[in-house]
């Protein structure tokens, strides 16, 4: 039986792939924010999960306005870098997993989760930053991905009440593959952030620490924020924090937190990133 | 009946609705059609010819060849469409969002060491907090 394992949340800002490729990494500006993930990546070596089951965004990549599916899952072998208008990131393609992707895809259905089934898809940073700053440099990521891609370009996004439930409803369909693989869920995005117009710069730092803490330890009220919510408080793209709740619906109702890191700025962005290690008892 | 008109409430943002996507539907194809290398080319070499091909207004033309992104977002575009634009420019998301603000891309930049814009007093029109 495949086992989910743990939960892993981070912020997915372009410009921490863009340094990390010119190998600006340790510079003034961009060590305190990759420091925070050192002792994530010796963890991650450590558990050499299998699969990870990766909530991300797409940034007008994969989906333009002519098709905006609000959940899709990469059903693939394999999911080409794209080129985002600066060129393609210089990192290796993301290996999937079709036939736990397909398994999850069909259980989300018959579960009343009308996925997108993406059987050839680019991918963007918002799935390639999580997997540099988790992995560092590689020639090869060392783990296979199913990619679940979240509409939160064009409003409204799901709810997060809504993406907790399909959390959930991954961990049953994860639980109920018949293989043995240690299987990562990540939600990507946020924190607190806004990108456009005279309010671009937003941050809100009590708000993130908050939502932080309650990752672990209240999710419920998580749950309820709204959009306005999110909105008035983290930013227009503060808003992609709801992608977090997926991963949290598909952990055990009490996990551990592992490991914490907040860090303002990066670029224009919050970065907030936690583990949270999941029991194997069946509680949920 | 959808009714948006509380986010309205929040200064300084739009919220891209599916009426705004329908709006600025050509702009965001265009700036699309910029993830093209050989795109990126033709465009640079002549931005009105390559905007001409698109069934784009003349003010959301006129607002790209400006660089005027609050213009843009006004008239339909959205941010991360628009991210095409001032890549292909070969410019940061910090200088696109700093050109948004009233602030210099100089005090927009140390705003953000500084933590960031606060949230108090942007929050709500109505509130004024």
């Amino acid at each position: 039986m495949a086992r989910i394992t743990a939960g892993v949340t981070t912020s997915h800002v372009p410009a921490i792939g863009a340094a990390f490729d010119r190998g600006d990494d340790q510079s003034d500006y961009w060590a305190p924010l990759f420091a925070g993930y050192e002792w994530s990546k010796k963890w991650i070596a450590a558990e050499r999960p299998d699969v990870i089951v990766l909530v991300y965004n797409d940034h007008a990549t994969a989906f333009s306005l002519e098709c905006i599916p609000t959940f899709a899952i990469g059903c693939a072998d394999e999911f080409p870098v794209a080129d985002e208008g600066f060129g393609p990131r210089p990192v290796p393609n993301v290996m999937g997993h079709s036939e736990l992707a397909c398994h999850i895809a069909q259980s989300l259905i018959l579960d009343e989760f009308d996925m997108t089934i993406m059987n050839q898809m680019e991918v963007d940073h918002g799935l390639t930053v999580p997997l540099s700053l988790m992995f560092g440099r590689v020639d090869a990521w060392p783990v296979r991905v199913v990619p679940i891609a979240v509409n939160v370009v064009q409003y409204p996004p799901p709810t997060g009440e809504r993406c907790f439930k399909l959390g959930q409803a991954i961990r049953r369909a994860v639980q109920s593959f018949d293989e043995d693989l240690n299987v990562q869920v990540w939600g990507t995005g946020g924190m607190s952030h806004q990108l456009q117009g005279p309010r671009a710069g937003l941050i809100n730092q009590p708000f993130d620490q908050a939502f932080l803490e309650k990752m672990n330890t209240d999710p419920s009220s998580l749950r309820a924020i709204t959009h306005l919510e999110y909105v008035r408080e983290a930013g227009s793209e503060g808003i992609e924090l709801v992608m977090w709740l997926i991963m949290r619906g598909a952990l055990h109702a009490n996990c551990q937190e592992l490991h914490r890191f907040y860090h303002v700025p990066a670029s224009n962005t919050a970065v907030g990133h936690l583990i949270l290690e999941s029991p194997q008892d069946d509680g949920s | 009946m959808v009714d948006n008109a509380e986010f309205d409430d929040i200064p300084g943002t739009t919220v891209f609705t599916a009426q705004r996507s329908h709006q600025g539907f050509h702009l965001n194809q265009f700036c699309m059609s910029l993830k093209n290398a050989s795109n990126r080319e033709r465009f640079k070499r002549d931005e009105r010819t390559y905007l001409d091909e698109w069934p784009m207004t003349e003010a959301q033309k006129q607002a790209v060849l400006a660089r005027d992104y609050n213009a843009m977002i006004a008239l339909g575009g959205n941010i991360y469409f628009l991210a095409k634009i001032f890549a292909t420019d070969g410019q940061s998301f910090q200088i696109a969002a700093a050109s948004m603000t009233d602030m210099s891309v100089e005090d927009y930049a140390a705003m953000m060491l500084h933590g960031g814009r606060s949230p108090d007093g942007v929050r709500s029109k109505r509130d004024g907090n």
